[in-house]
């Protein structure tokens, strides 16, 4: 069971992988993995007691139980890793030596070396604070997806002579990424999974481009990226704003609900989706008859009774808004949003970042083969699967496709294969899912759902297109301003 | 919708039902937990049987005295008994049985668990696992080639048919194929393999000699955008000279002919068509429309459809008892 062995695996294409007289029984072909679980488990427990003893100090209550709920997902990552790198050191492992024992029965098939994909996974990471404990971002939000989807490249690797890595770097949400970028570079990724800022996006694009180093952006939805500052060396598995905010009108418009308000925040962020739900009015037919903006003065996320003033400001804050079907929120910044529903002047639904939202992925899903990757995921994580999740789970399943048709590790022509017409990826969206030829973008279905459930999918039914239904969502060809470089 | 309904009503009442095609068509309904019992000849429901949690995979011994029926959420095989209609035993299937196939001598079932990457191969009689045999990610088609010797199961994410070896429990070949492979259904000569590729949007052919695609049948209706039109299930004639595609959401069945690949003709059954069976006389073929929440009798000398009847919520697979 040692790696060296792996490097004997028979791996012609139509060879024998795992032939199943040498495995023996269910318990004796079984037992490398609860070895793996034997680890995992006390890696968890370790760092459970790490994890405790950092935040015995002077923090107060609230502070010491975000640390707790973050310190509950830390070692979740970190067992995810060791299991994941000791599955990597000896599932393979075990296969080789059942396959050595293949290739003294078989007849001589062409032997072919293992060959290795790396794939550098590049984030921003801080923790961060939310108005509801419950929608802090898990510790290993996307990571984890990057990992069950290296997971099942290598299952499919197996029969192919290939192996999958994710090599992880976090950076500070406002550092300087060019280092770590040129780190990965030098280690030899030719394929970065991104979970960054537009900024830290586009600081490291010509660095890519010039490497011939492909990003796959699962984490910025800002429209910009595929608009004025698209480049050829991004490709985006994560949905603009624009593409979740038009998923949402179609909705409200197919439900006839045409009269909204909007309540945004004050950060950058939050305006530029209160931008994109504009732009979904004019386009499908909604009207916002009013606005109005919730300024930040940096209170506290949470106070002990918080509760009892937000009942009494939220009904006055929105008592002099026109009469409306909908009430959008736009706050992205986890300012004021979750405090909306049910707290209005008047009884209407809540859409946009509270109430109703649009997403990537709902970790409730379960159409279109969705329990299955729902069920892996949970096994593998412990947690649900969140938009990340699925759009970095997306972006490293698409580079194993890409080495499965490809039949082999060429970064080039694995490049060439994702970006020709012959490229598509299934990702439990009920549809095959393509890459917008003008800038990138991954075209996919949004999710609407509340807390417990999913509600729609769009595009809905009647929003028509000549060439696909997914591109009445988000800038169209006609209309973008993107000029691939 | 509705209009279809009425123009399916006018072409049944044109239909003189044969006494002789007296067979009992048993439809798995994955959301209301039921098995819906149906005569071919009345094309009326007979019995609603209640069955285990999420049915889906449906089959049915050789002498027709026992129905196997995947409770996908009880993480087993039911065994009905065709004249009872009762649930008389259960199989060990591993988890999440999804689909299956019989063994042509009718002693084995080869189990397709979608959750752990496995097909669970079991000994009916003895009602044992022999074997676990890991496979790609998310396995579900399964079939057979008619001398027993060959098994082929179908990895939706991994996007392969891998051919197993039935004596030695071993993957002998890895055929790519498009994404999601759904259903596996082997030629009667056993010369080819046919498998579809519900996200591709197409059937393989696969040689089951040289084990190499041999053909790629796509599908197009007019008006219909491409990503609908998702292929599952797969049928083909004792006589190997049509092959009836279902397409899901493309709500169609296409007929498709063997020797030339070419798609003869589209059959608009009802919503979200998923699984395909012959009446043991193969002068009918059913299909099971999941959102339409019904099932369509096609006659398979004119491709015609015959009448669509209303079954439980989400019909998933069909299987009809033999002679």
């Amino acid at each position: 069971m040692r790696d060296s062995t792996f490097l004997g695996l028979n791996t012609d294409f139509r060879s024998v992988a795992v032939p199943a007289s040498t495995h023996g029984t269910k318990a004796d072909r079984r037992s490398p993995l609860s070895g793996f679980e034997k680890i995992c488990g006390s890696a968890k427990l370790i760092m459970g007691t790490l994890t405790l003893r950092r935040s015995d100090n002077n923090r107060t209550l609230a502070q010491e139980r975000v640390i707790l709920s973050m310190a509950s997902a830390v070692p979740g990552t970190l067992a995810a890793f060791l299991c994941f790198f000791s599955l990597t050191v000896n599932v393979p492992g075990a296969l080789a030596q059942e396959a050595t024992g293949k290739q003294q029965t078989a007849t001589a098939k062409p032997e072919k070396k293992v060959t290795e994909i790396k794939i550098g996974y590049l984030r921003a990471y801080a923790p961060q604070l939310a108005l509801s404990v419950l929608d802090v971002p898990p510790r290993d939000e996307g990571v984890a997806g990057g990992n069950v989807a290296i997971a099942d490249n290598n299952t499919t690797g197996s029969f192919l002579g290939q192996k999958f890595s994710l090599d992880v770097t976090e950076v500070k949400p406002d550092a300087e990424v060019v280092p770590a970028f040129q780190d990965m570079i030098a280690k030899g990724n030719r394929f970065v999974v991104a979970d960054l800022s537009a900024r830290q996006l586009l600081s490291i694009v010509d660095l890519a481009r010039d490497n011939g180093v492909l990003i796959f952006n699962a984490g910025a939805t800002d429209d910009s990226l595929r608009e004025e500052e698209c480049r050829a060396s991004i490709f985006h598995t994560i949905p603009t704003r624009s593409m979740l905010a038009d998923g949402l009108a179609q909705y409200l418009i197919w439900k006839q609900w045409r009269r909204w308000v909007l309540i945004y925040g004050s950060h950058e962020r939050d305006q530029l989706f209160a931008e994109a739900l504009r732009r979904a009015a004019t386009r499908f037919g909604g009207e916002i008859v009013g606005e109005k903006l919730f300024e930040d003065t940096g209170t506290a996320r949470r106070t002990d009774s918080g509760v009892v003033q937000i009942q009494r400001q939220m009904p006055v804050f929105t008592q002099d808004l026109p009469e409306h079907d909908v009430l959008l929120v736009a706050d992205e910044s986890e300012v004021f949003g979750t405090y909306v529903p049910f707290r209005t002047w008047t009884p209407r639904p809540v859409a946009g970042t509270a109430g109703l939202t649009p997403l990537a992925w709902h970790p409730a899903s379960e159409q279109w083969g969705g329990t299955q990757i729902q069920n892996r995921f949970a096994k593998a994580s412990g947690r649900r699967m969140v938009s990340k999740d699925m759009a970095a789970w997306t972006a490293v399943r698409i580079l194993g496709e890409a080495a499965t048709r490809t039949q082999g590790a060429d970064p080039r022509k694995m490049a060439d294969f994702i970006r020709s017409d012959d490229f598509s990826i299934a990702a439990f969206k009920g549809q095959k899912l393509t890459f917008r030829k003008w800038n990138q973008q991954l075209r996919q279905p949004i999710f609407l759902g509340d807390t417990r459930s999913v509600v729609s999918t769009s595009p809905q039914e009647g929003f028509l297109h000549q060439l696909s239904e997914l591109d009445t969502l988000g800038v169209d060809e006609p209309e973008t301003k993107c000029v691939l470089k | 919708m509705q209009r279809r309904a009425c123009a399916l009503a006018i072409v049944a009442t044109g239909f003189m039902a044969d006494p002789a095609s007296a067979y009992m068509a048993y439809v798995s309904n994955e959301k209301d937990n039921t098995m819906t019992v149906v005569d071919t000849a009345t094309m009326q429901v007979v019995k609603t049987v209640n069955v285990g949690q999420r049915p889906r995979g449906i089959t049915i011994s050789h002498d027709g005295k026992h129905i196997y029926l995947c409770a996908s959420d009880d993480d087993s095989i039911e065994v009905i008994d065709t004249a009872s209609l009762e649930i008389v035993d259960t199989l060990p299937s591993g988890p999440d049985p999804e689909l299956f196939v019989l063994s042509p001598d009718g002693k084995t079932l080869y189990v397709a668990n979608e959750d752990d990457n496995l097909v669970t191969v079991i000994d009916i009689e003895g009602k044992k696992v022999l074997a676990e045999i890991p496979v790609g990610v998310e396995p579900e088609g399964m079939g057979v080639s008619p001398d027993g010797k060959t098994m082929v199961n179908t990895s939706e994410t991994t996007n392969m048919a891998h051919f197993i070896d039935t004596s030695t429990h071993e993957i002998t070949d890895n055929v790519l194929v498009d994404a999601r492979p759904r259903f596996v259904e082997f030629t009667p000569d056993g010369k080819q393999a046919w498998v579809s590729a519900e996200i591709g949007g197409t059937v393989s052919v696969i040689d089951n000699q040289t084990r190499e695609v041999v053909q790629k049948i796509t599908f197009e209706v007019a008006g219909l955008r491409p990503e609908s039109i998702q292929p599952v299930g797969v049928r083909i004639t004792a006589d190997g000279k049509k092959a009836y595609v279902a397409l899901g959401p493309a709500n169609r069945v296409a007929m498709v002919n063997t020797q030339t690949y070419e798609v003869e003709k589209y059959v608009l059954v009802g919503q979200r068509v998923w699984q395909l069976a012959f009446t043991p006389d193969q002068k009918t073929i059913i299909s099971t429309n999941g959102v339409s929440n019904d099932i369509t009798f096609i006659d398979v000398a004119t491709d015609e459809p015959v009448q669509s009847v209303t079954v439980g919520a989400l019909p998933w697979g069909v299987v009809v008892s033999p002679k």
